[in-house]
C-alpha cells in the first residue's frame, strides 16, 4: 500500500495546485468537491496566462503569424484529445462549452432522424443535463422516453434494460458514472446490447473522464461527451465525439461563421467536419488548455490515478463508516471515489454549513440528480468526492468535521 | 419593540460569543425553539424552493400587525427562520417594508444570506416584504 502512495508521491503533485494552499475560515482547505469541478495545475494555468500573453488572435481565418500559431495550437489540441480518447479522426472531436452544449448538439440533430413512437432510453442515475434534453427531443419528434430502473445498491437493473430494447429503440443515453453516487455502469455491455438492435448509443463521460481514460473505437461507441474542467482543464470546453457516419448525418446545431462553406442569400452549404459544429469563435484559450491538462494528466498516468483514487475510496468509506448513523448512498463494488452520505435525519445542508467552516469543501444537495434522490426519499446527501491530489490525512480532517458537525446538530 | 430594538438586542445575544461554533450552537438552539408553522399552513403554496432547503412561511394581519410562521427542513436554516421572524413578526406593514437585514452581517451570519446560498432565505425575506406589502395596501 505504502509503495502505491510514493508511485503517485501525492505531496510532489500537490505543489502542482496553487489553490490547495488556501485557508478557508482560518483552516487549510480540503477540496473534496472534485466531482462538481477539479482544480488546476500550474501547468494549465501558465498555457492559459502564455496564451494571452504571446499569441492571443482569432483562428482558422488570419494569415498573419499570430493568428497562424494560436490555429496550430488549438487544433495541436484537438489531435491530443483525439489521441487521449483514441478516436479514429481528429475530425470527430468537436470542441464544445462542455458535455451539456455537446448533449444537445445530439439532442437537437436527432429530432428530424426520429420518428413518431420511436423509444429512447435514459437511465435513472442521470444528471439532469443529460435527462432534459432527452425530454425535449421526445416532445419535438414525438418519441417515448425509457428509463433504466436502479437498485439500492445504486446499480442499473440490466434485465430491465434488456427487455426494454426493442426495434423501436433508436438511442440509449448512459453515464458512464453516476455524479451522484458513483457507480461505474457496465456501458461496454449497454452499448453492445444497444448495437444488437441497431441503437445509437451516448456515453456522458463527464464523471469518469478524470478517473477512466476511454478507449472509443474500442468501445464502439457512437457519441461520447466530457467537459474539461473535470480533468484539471478550464471551464467552458469539453468534447463531443461522433463517429464520422454519425456526425454526417446530424444538421449543424448553431449557424454562424467558422461552420459555413459557401453563402449565399440563397443557399449556404456547411463546412465539413468538425467546423460544421463549431459556429462562431471557439474558447480557444480553453481547447488549448484542455491539451495542456491531458498532458499533464496522462504525465501522472490514469492506472497510477485510479490506483490511488481506489485507495481514498477504500480508507474514506471505512472511516466515515465509522461514524455511527452514517448511511452511505451507492454501494456498488464498481465505483470511483465518490462518497455520497447522510447521518440520520440531519439535513445535508447543516452538515455542509458546517464542514465548510472547517475548511472542508464538499457538495450538497440534491447534485442534479432528483430522481436519485426521489428513488431513496431524501433531500439530498453529502457528497465528498476525491481526486489524485487528496490525501488520508485530509480525509481524517473530513472524517472529525463531520463528526464535529453531527455533535453540533444532534 | 421596534425592529430596530429587536435587531439590536440579536446583535447584542449573539456578541457573547467567542466564535463561529458558539454562534452556530446558539443559532441550532433558535432553530429548535421556533414556533412551528402549523401543519395546514405547510402546503406547497407556502412553499419557498431553495435548492437544497424546504422553507414554508405564513402570513396573517391581527390587529394591524403581521404575524409569520415559518418552518424549514434544516436546522441551520430554521435558526436564521427564528431570529428573522422574531424581528418581523408582529410588526407594522410599512416597518416591515422599510426594515433592512445588515444586522445578520453583524452576527457573523452573512454567508447564509448571500444571494447566491440555495437555502432558501433570501427568498424568504423577499416573500415577507411582499406579504407586507399585501397587508399594507388593505390597510390604505
Amino acid at each position: 500500500m505504502q509503495k502505491e502512495m510514493n508511485m503517485l508521491d501525492v505531496l510532489k503533485i500537490r505543489e502542482d495546485f496553487p489553490i490547495l494552499k488556501r485557508k478557508i475560515n482560518g483552516k487549510p482547505l480540503v477540496y473534496f468537491d472534485n466531482a462538481a469541478t477539479s482544480q488546476t495545475p500550474l501547468a494549465v494555468i501558465d498555457a492559459i496566462v502564455d496564451y494571452y500573453s504571446n499569441y492571443n488572435s482569432n483562428i482558422h481565418r488570419g494569415v498573419h503569424t499570430l493568428s497562424q500559431e494560436a490555429t496550430d495550437a488549438y487544433e495541436m489540441a484537438r489531435k491530443k484529445v483525439q489521441e487521449h480518447f483514441n478516436a479514429k479522426h481528429s475530425y470527430e472531436i468537436i470542441l464544445t462549452s462542455g458535455t451539456t452544449h455537446s448533449i444537445n448538439i445530439v439532442a437537437t440533430g436527432f429530432t428530424n432522424l426520429l420518428s413518431k413512437g420511436d423509444e429512447i432510453i435514459v437511465s435513472a442515475l442521470e444528471h439532469h443535463s443529460n435527462i432534459v434534453p432527452w425530454q425535449m427531443l421526445c416532445e419535438r419528434a414525438g418519441a417515448v422516453l425509457k428509463v433504466i430502473p436502479m437498485n439500492l445498491e445504486g446499480e442499473l437493473v440490466m434485465d430491465v434494460y434488456e427487455q426494454l430494447l426493442s426495434d423501436k429503440t433508436k438511442l440509449v443515453f448512459v453515464n458512464h458514472i453516476s455524479n451522484a453516487l458513483g457507480t461505474i455502469n457496465p456501458i461496454e455491455k449497454i452499448i453492445h446490447k444497444a448495437h444488437k438492435v441497431g441503437a445509437a448509443v451516448l456515453i456522458d463521460g463527464a464523471q469518469s473522464c478524470p478517473h477512466i481514460k476511454p478507449d472509443l473505437q474500442a468501445l464502439d461507441v457512437d457519441f461520447y461527451v466530457a467537459s474539461a474542467h473535470k480533468l484539471c482543464g478550464p471551464t467552458g470546453v469539453g468534447l463531443l465525439y461522433g463517429k464520422e457516419e454519425w456526425l454526417n448525418k446530424l444538421p449543424p446545431y448553431q449557424g454562424g461563421g467558422e461552420m459555413i462553406d459557401q453563402v449565399t442569400f440563397e443557399k449556404t452549404t456547411y463546412a465539413g467536419l468538425p467546423h460544421k459544429f463549431e459556429a462562431g469563435t471557439p474558447n480557444i484559450c480553453g481547447g488549448i488548455a484542455f491539451g495542456v491538462a491531458l498532458d499533464y494528466m496522462n504525465a501522472i498516468g490514469f492506472d497510477t490515478i485510479a490506483a490511488y483514487e481506489k485507495e481514498l475510496l477504500e480508507y474514506g468509506t471505512e472511516k466515515l463508516l465509522e461514524i455511527e448513523g452514517l448511511k452511505i448512498y451507492g454501494t456498488s463494488k464498481n465505483k470511483t471515489s465518490v462518497i455520497s452520505f447522510n447521518i440520520g435525519d440531519i439535513h445535508p445542508y447543516d452538515i455542509g454549513s458546517i464542514v465548510d467552516k472547517l475548511g472542508v469543501a464538499v457538495r450538497t444537495g440534491h447534485h442534479c440528480a432528483q430522481p436519485i434522490m426521489d428513488f431513496y426519499k431524501i433531500p439530498g446527501t453529502v457528497r465528498a468526492s476525491f481526486s489524485f491530489y487528496n490525501t488520508k490525512e485530509e480525509i481524517d480532517i473530513l472524517v472529525e468535521a463531520v463528526k464535529k458537525a453531527k455533535m453540533m446538530l444532534s | 419593540m421596534t425592529i430596530q430594538e429587536i435587531q439590536e438586542e440579536i446583535v447584542d445575544e449573539f456578541s457573547m460569543f467567542d466564535d463561529w461554533m458558539q454562534r452556530y450552537e446558539y443559532m441550532i438552539e433558535l432553530g429548535k425553539s421556533l414556533p412551528l408553522i402549523q401543519e395546514k399552513y405547510k402546503t406547497e403554496d407556502n412553499i419557498i424552493k431553495g435548492c437544497q432547503s424546504k422553507v414554508w412561511v405564513h402570513a396573517e394581519m391581527k390587529d394591524n400587525k403581521v404575524e409569520f410562521t415559518a418552518d424549514s427542513d434544516a436546522i441551520i436554516t430554521k435558526g436564521i427562520i427564528a431570529i428573522l421572524i422574531r424581528t418581523f413578526s408582529g410588526q407594522h406593514p410599512t416597518d416591515i417594508i422599510k426594515a433592512d437585514t445588515n444586522f445578520i452581517d453583524e452576527i457573523g451570519l452573512k454567508e447564509h444570506l448571500s444571494p447566491t446560498r440555495a437555502n432558501g432565505l433570501v427568498s424568504m425575506i423577499k416573500q415577507i416584504k411582499l406579504y407586507a406589502v399585501a397587508y399594507q395596501t388593505q390597510l390604505n
